[in-house]
């Protein structure tokens, strides 16, 4: 099903710029449209972002992916940070623990196709997803 | 294994007796290494005023690179060294520059080399190939340097753009350190220059996600508390969509999709005519 998967450690702020430019790199391999560029672009900036500041850091997988009809691009962040208590809450715009506009997580599952949580309070959070090629 | 005197001199007769040879030989080995990014007339100019260093360096006496007499062959490898780390060589390359002395030497030399003499002589040319090695890793260091300083200080400037209007056009990734920096200018250039007015263009922000939206609009209402209105430009309509998508709200702040849009926009508030409005009433 899935090929070219490539890793990246997100520790520090440049990280962040790394899978940025990594995302960007891969959605136009895939020929996303360039606004589909750009919303993957910025949701997996938001997702890299949260991983860091509120995971205390972990990893970026980014794949290429396909299935009958297209191609797209599947995203993994993992950390293994406090976990996210309440999940409803956390998807709330304008919520936020951080200081932040409230606005990443719930932003970013707009942006994307697919979105998935896997959250345990004190294991780590793990967000899956998922762009398709229009 | 230090050179005694005697061999020293001993190099310095060989040096000057077969310069000519050596000096071909030597250019050739190096140019094979730099595959022609060099003229073979300039590689020639370069490698014979080695030779005559190092020539001068054994005729003086120095035994060791650290030596008094070879005071002019350390300028010589540095100045080479700069040379070649400005044009972009590798470090290999430059080194090789003056390793190939002793394959040149070596042939030069012929039968009538002397193993003990060889090895001192080899041991010399590899101080020389550090030192230039060193002193290359200086030079890019120092040219790194300056590079991210001059970066630093294009990456936020703060324009005049008409009479009262100040711009900001931002481009690259506008992180926590970056933000603050150009809120500090634009509030400041707003104080020095009496602007009522501040548009910041963000054309060249490839992705505008929360971090960046909030930068954004902590700037423009410090701007406001000082009574200066601030325009968005350079919204393209990827970013368009995907602030909507985000839920970013901009609220009152007036957004365009260009700077000459935004120019327009404070030109008409102002009563002022721009050069657009100009020609369509002639």
């Amino acid at each position: 099903m899935n090929e070219e998967s490539q890793r990246l450690p997100v520790v520090t702020d440049q990280d962040v710029v790394r899978v940025r430019q990594l995302v960007r790199t891969v959605a136009v391999a895939v020929k996303l449209s360039l606004v589909d560029q750009t919303k993957l672009v910025t949701a997996a900036s938001e997702l890299a972002r949260n991983t860091l500041v509120y995971g205390g850091g972990g990893e970026v997988e980014v794949t290429r992916v396909h299935n009958e009809r297209r191609g797209g691009i599947r995203i993994v962040f993992a950390d293994q940070g406090p976990g996210i208590v309440d999940l409803q809450l956390a998807l709330t715009d304008g919520y936020t623990t951080g200081g932040g506009l409230g606005l990443g997580l719930s932003g970013a599952r707009r942006l994307v196709d697919e979105f998935e949580i896997d959250t345990e309070v004190g294991k780590g959070t793990t967000i899956t997803v998922v762009k398709w090629c229009r | 294994m230090p050179l005694s005197p005697d061999e020293a001199g001993r190099f310095a007769d060989l040096l000057s007796g077969h310069a000519e040879p050596m000096v071909a030989r030597w250019t050739e080995l190096v140019a094979a290494n730099l595959r022609g990014r060099l003229s073979s007339a300039e590689l020639g100019r370069q490698t014979a005023d080695l030779q005559r260093a190092f020539q001068q360096a054994f005729a003086a006496g120095a035994t060791d690179l650290g030596d008094e007499a070879a005071a002019e062959l350390r300028a010589q490898l540095t100045e080479l060294s700069n040379h070649r780390a400005r044009q972009g060589f590798t470090a290999t390359e430059t080194a090789v520059s003056v390793y190939a002395l002793k394959d040149a030497a070596l042939e030069a030399l012929g039968d009538a080399a002397n193993l003990k003499d060889y090895v001192a002589f080899s041991g010399f040319v590899d101080r020389a190939a550090l030192f230039t090695f060193d002193s290359y890793v200086r030079v890019r260091e120092s040219l790194i340097a300056d590079q991210a300083e001059q970066l630093l200080e294009l990456s936020t400037p703060v324009v005049k753009l008409w009479e009262g209007v100040v711009a900001v056009p931002l481009v690259g990734t506008l992180d926590s350190a970056r933000a603050q920096v150009v809120m500090e200018r634009l509030l400041q250039t707003l104080v020095d220059t009496g602007s009522p007015y501040a548009i910041i263009d963000i054309t060249g922000v490839p992705a505008v996600d929360t971090q960046v939206a909030q930068h954004i609009l902590k700037t423009v209402v410090a701007a406001r508390l000082m009574g200066a209105d601030c325009i968005i430009s350079g919204i393209r309509p990827q970013i368009a969509q995907t602030i909507v998508a985000l839920g970013i709200e901009f609220g009152d702040i007036a957004t365009k999709a260009s700077l000459a849009d935004a120019l327009r926009h404070v030109l008409h508030k102002t009563g002022q005519r721009s050069p657009g409005a100009k020609r369509t009433e002639r």
